[in-house]
């Protein structure tokens, strides 16, 4: 089960993965992925509804290719301040290997796939990137 | 009728976050509906003018220019996503 959320509000990453490894002995690995906002504030528009729909596809893609995983994926959107956190990917399996590729993946796919916008101050509108494109098309089945 | 939403600077240069239309018969494919959308003002033509930019989600799932558009609930037209 790999959980996913979107809100405008902080999040704590030790809380998340204090839920997901609560009670467990069987889970080998943590890895925690934090996106912070970079030198300037910004505002980061979302598409509700298709939000949560695309971030759980994703979510759920990652459970079929790493059976046993379990994960949290939070978003935020609205205003943040540089230096703020605004996505979190915490994945715990048996193994480090299995953890560290189901973050990768969960971070390259959401990036490509879930309705976010960002605005920068001062700046505009972020230009989508071509190498995100390809770190999310390395993950494509043949 | 069907829900139209748009966002980003697409909403920005149409003047609107969306609007309710009913699609015409002979518009089937989401090429087909950008370029009806597209006449429907100036705003909509300057956010619609650089297809390569545009990025089209039928009922909430991301559609290729070739996708019907028949019996859509709702359609929204957006940037390329920035998240992460």
């Amino acid at each position: 089960m790999i959980a996913t959320r979107v809100q405008a509000g902080a999040f704590d990453a030790a809380a998340e993965v204090a839920a997901l490894t609560a009670g467990r002995s069987d889970l080998g690995a943590v890895v925690t992925f934090t996106g912070l906002v970079r030198d300037v504030a910004m505002t980061l528009e979302h598409y509700p509804g298709m939000t949560e729909r695309q971030l759980g596809a994703v979510a759920a893609e990652a459970a079929a290719r790493w059976p046993g995983l379990v994960g949290s994926v939070v978003h935020r959107f609205g205003a943040l301040a540089p230096g703020e956190a605004i996505v979190l990917v915490v994945t715990a399996g048996r193994h480090r290997g299995e953890a560290f590729a189901a973050a990768e993946f969960l971070m390259d796919w959401l990036k490509t796939r879930a309705p976010f916008w960002k605005h920068e101050a001062g700046a505009g509108w972020v230009g989508a990137k071509a190498s995100d494109d390809d770190a999310a098309a390395r993950w494509e089945r043949p | 009728m069907t829900e139209f939403l748009y966002f980003a600077w697409v909403r920005e240069r149409i003047g609107s976050g969306g609007e309710t239309l009913a699609i015409p018969p002979e518009v089937a494919t989401v090429a087909q509906l950008l370029d009806w959308l597209a006449a429907r003002s100036p705003g909509h033509e300057a956010a619609l003018a650089d297809r390569g930019a545009i990025r089209v989600a039928v009922d909430q799932d991301f559609a290729g220019l070739e996708a019907p558009v028949a019996g859509a609930a709702e359609i929204a037209i957006f940037p390329p996503v920035t998240g992460g």
